[in-house]
């Protein structure tokens, strides 16, 4: 009795073939895609902006003259920006993992707190912009200020650094804990002393990575209230701002006006993507530099 | 360490001018402000992470109440099956179904680019590529994950859509087909990396198992690998939906605001997320309905995400094959 009609398997394995090698080339190309776009992306934005990036457009304010116009406003706002978002998401951020990795006991609160924060994540932009607009701006009567964008942010980037400092804080060994209580530590100086230093490249990282994001972020700062055109330089946290994708965005709407306002949004889109990838840079730098393996 | 360090240092010094009492009291006295930091830090820290849960509460509690405030005057039929969205003027109306339309079709277009090419991504990645050539495209694809979404409208507006009017052309300046395909570009490293991870973990003895009964590479994929992983596979595809339904500067800019109920895709539709951006920049007076519509569309748009998060978090939970 025959099991297998070998004639049959013969017959079919050419197109089982051709099947298997036209996958092979459709995923290939499939692949290829993201990064064909990616390249096209960064060479017309390149050179879109050739010829638009000087030290004038970096120093000088805004102007609705293309000529004159230049992002040091926009610079200067992100720079006040990060100066609230850091420190608020850094404590926010870093308090809030040490509470749940080395005090919560696992039960309801812990469990309720987890998926909040992985809830929060997938929140939209736009939607914490709302919240800004109506707590910080309207609620407090800040207006579209410094602060009030600034903890906007921080609340929006808040989950990536509490995922961020967890993981940094779990990877840490338990026989460390152990040796310094052994040595008669309480339990917050073991973690002042031991856990937080072996954890700092980790948090660091995700705390980098969370700023990039901050700088990167359009529809909050959209929502709250932020004008398109805004010519004195912010000088102080109550102070208003501008940031470079909010120039990015007022330019791109308004190319269909002035053409050279789309070489504008060029150049200070390679700014800001030189920004984010030196940022980015940073961070894996430090990953790959100060994590150590236990 | 350093408070422990230096409390000996002090204690060899000093012991021949201190007498034992006095090295106890001293001793007892850093240790009670220890003790007091030590109760302390778990309820400052309770306090911080608590933060996190009245973020959502304000998100929730700010959205609620203006919406219900705009339900008193629209009422909620009128919203959620009105089609004609005309929030200025002497006969306002308020029917949310012009932006619910356009989201939907701005997210079934960009998930129509992301879900093939980001699921072939994945499979090329985690089935074929050797080592050499993944450690090479990974990054690549994380710096398209980390591209701000501004960029990709700014590339949408001035780029793609110039393209497709060579095609369609008919195509208006701003419309819904340009920006989902740009949002489909900008979710394919999300759907591809969430996807890898869930065939990452597929274990090797089922591929080795297909292989050994004389599969190819591809029946391999196809009818062991992908079924396998199929529960990561959906939740990064809902994971992908939520996003495209969130998104708002690529549609802001290049879909424009035209406010009108129709499936044409070459026409400027207005997305959810386009229409709160284009009232909170207006500058809504407080108070007015057009404030309030504001809220009952970014409610809507905050239950649609929350609902689709928590599908994927419940298909990856639920369906997930153990190995």
């Amino acid at each position: 009795m025959k099991y297998v009609d070998t004639n049959q398997v013969q017959k079919k394995m050419t197109s089982r073939l051709l099947t298997n090698r036209i996958a092979k080339t459709l995923f290939l190309l499939a692949t290829l895609f993201g990064l064909l776009v990616l390249v096209v992306l960064i060479y017309r934005v390149v050179a879109q902006s050739l010829g638009w990036i000087d030290f004038d457009f970096l120093n000088n304010r805004l102007s609705t003259n293309a000529e004159r116009a230049g992002i040091k406003g926009a610079i200067m706002g992100t720079l006040w920006l990060m100066l609230v978002v850091a420190p608020v998401t850094l404590i926010l951020g870093v308090g809030t993992a040490i509470y749940l990795e080395e005090y919560a006991k696992k039960g309801r609160l812990q469990a309720f707190i987890q998926m909040n924060i992985s809830n929060l994540a997938g929140v939209p932009s736009i939607v914490f912009g709302i919240l800004g607009l109506t707590i910080f701006v309207r609620g407090l009567n800040l207006g579209a200020v410094v602060l009030a964008g600034g903890f906007t942010m921080a609340l929006l980037v808040l989950p990536v650094v509490v995922v961020a400092s967890q993981e940094a804080i779990r990877a840490v060994p338990q026989f460390l804990r152990e040796a310094s209580y052994g040595m008669g530590a309480t339990k917050w100086q073991t973690i002042k002393n031991v856990v937080l230093p072996a954890a700092l490249p980790g948090i660091l990282t995700g705390v980098i990575l969370a700023l990039s994001r901050a700088i990167g972020e359009t529809a909050p700062l959209v929502v709250i209230g932020i004008p398109a055109f805004i010519i004195p330089l912010p000088d102080g946290l109550l102070d208003k701002f501008t940031v470079m994708p909010l120039q990015i965005y007022y330019w791109t709407i308004d190319s269909a006006l002035v053409d050279e306002y789309a070489n504008l949004a060029a150049a200070t889109i390679v700014v800001l993507l030189l920004v984010l990838f030196i940022m980015n840079s940073i961070a894996v730098l430090i990953r790959n530099k100060f994590q150590r393996r236990f | 360490m350093k408070g422990v360090l230096s409390l000996e240092k002090d204690v060899t010094r000093e012991s021949n001018t201190l007498s034992v009492r006095e090295m106890i009291a001293k001793n007892k006295r850093s240790v009670s402000t220890a003790s007091v930091l030590e109760g302390l830090m778990p309820k400052i820290l309770l306090t911080i992470a608590i933060i996190s849960i009245l973020t959502t509460i304000g998100i929730v509690l700010t959205l609620l109440t203006e919406t219900i405030a705009f339900f008193r005057e629209v009422s909620f039929v009128e919203f959620f099956t009105g089609t004609v969205l005309k929030p200025l003027g002497e006969s306002a109306q308020f029917g949310v179904l012009p932006l619910l339309t356009a989201t939907i079709i701005s997210s079934a277009i960009a998930m129509f680019v992301a879900i093939p090419i980001g699921l072939m991504t994945a499979v090329y990645l985690s089935e074929y590529a050797s080592d050499r050539v993944r450690k090479l495209l990974k990054p690549m694809l994380e710096i398209l994950a980390g591209i701000p979404t501004i960029v990709y409208g700014f590339f949408a507006f001035t780029f793609v859509t110039p393209l497709l009017t060579k095609l369609i052309p008919t195509l208006e300046p701003t419309n819904i087909l340009s920006p989902g395909i740009v949002m489909g570009i900008m979710i394919i490293p999300m759907v591809a990396s969430l996807s890898e991870d869930a065939m990452s973990s597929v274990p090797n003895a089922m591929r080795e198992g297909a292989l050994g009964l004389g599969s190819t590479k591809f029946e391999v994929t196809w009818k062991v690998v992908v079924p396998a992983a199929i529960s990561g596979i959906v939740a990064s595809f809902v994971l992908g939906i939520s996003r495209a339904i969130g998104e708002t500067m690529i549609v802001t800019i290049a879909s424009g605001s035209n406010k009108v109920f129709t499936f044409d895709i070459t026409q400027s539709m207005q997305t959810m997320t386009a229409y709160i951006v284009e009232v909170t920049g207006g500058d809504a007076p407080a108070g007015s309905t057009l404030y309030y519509s504001l809220y009952a569309v970014a409610m809507t748009l905050f239950v649609f995400t929350l609902v689709m998060n928590l599908i994927a978090q419940y298909i990856s939970r639920k369906f997930r094959e153990e190995y």
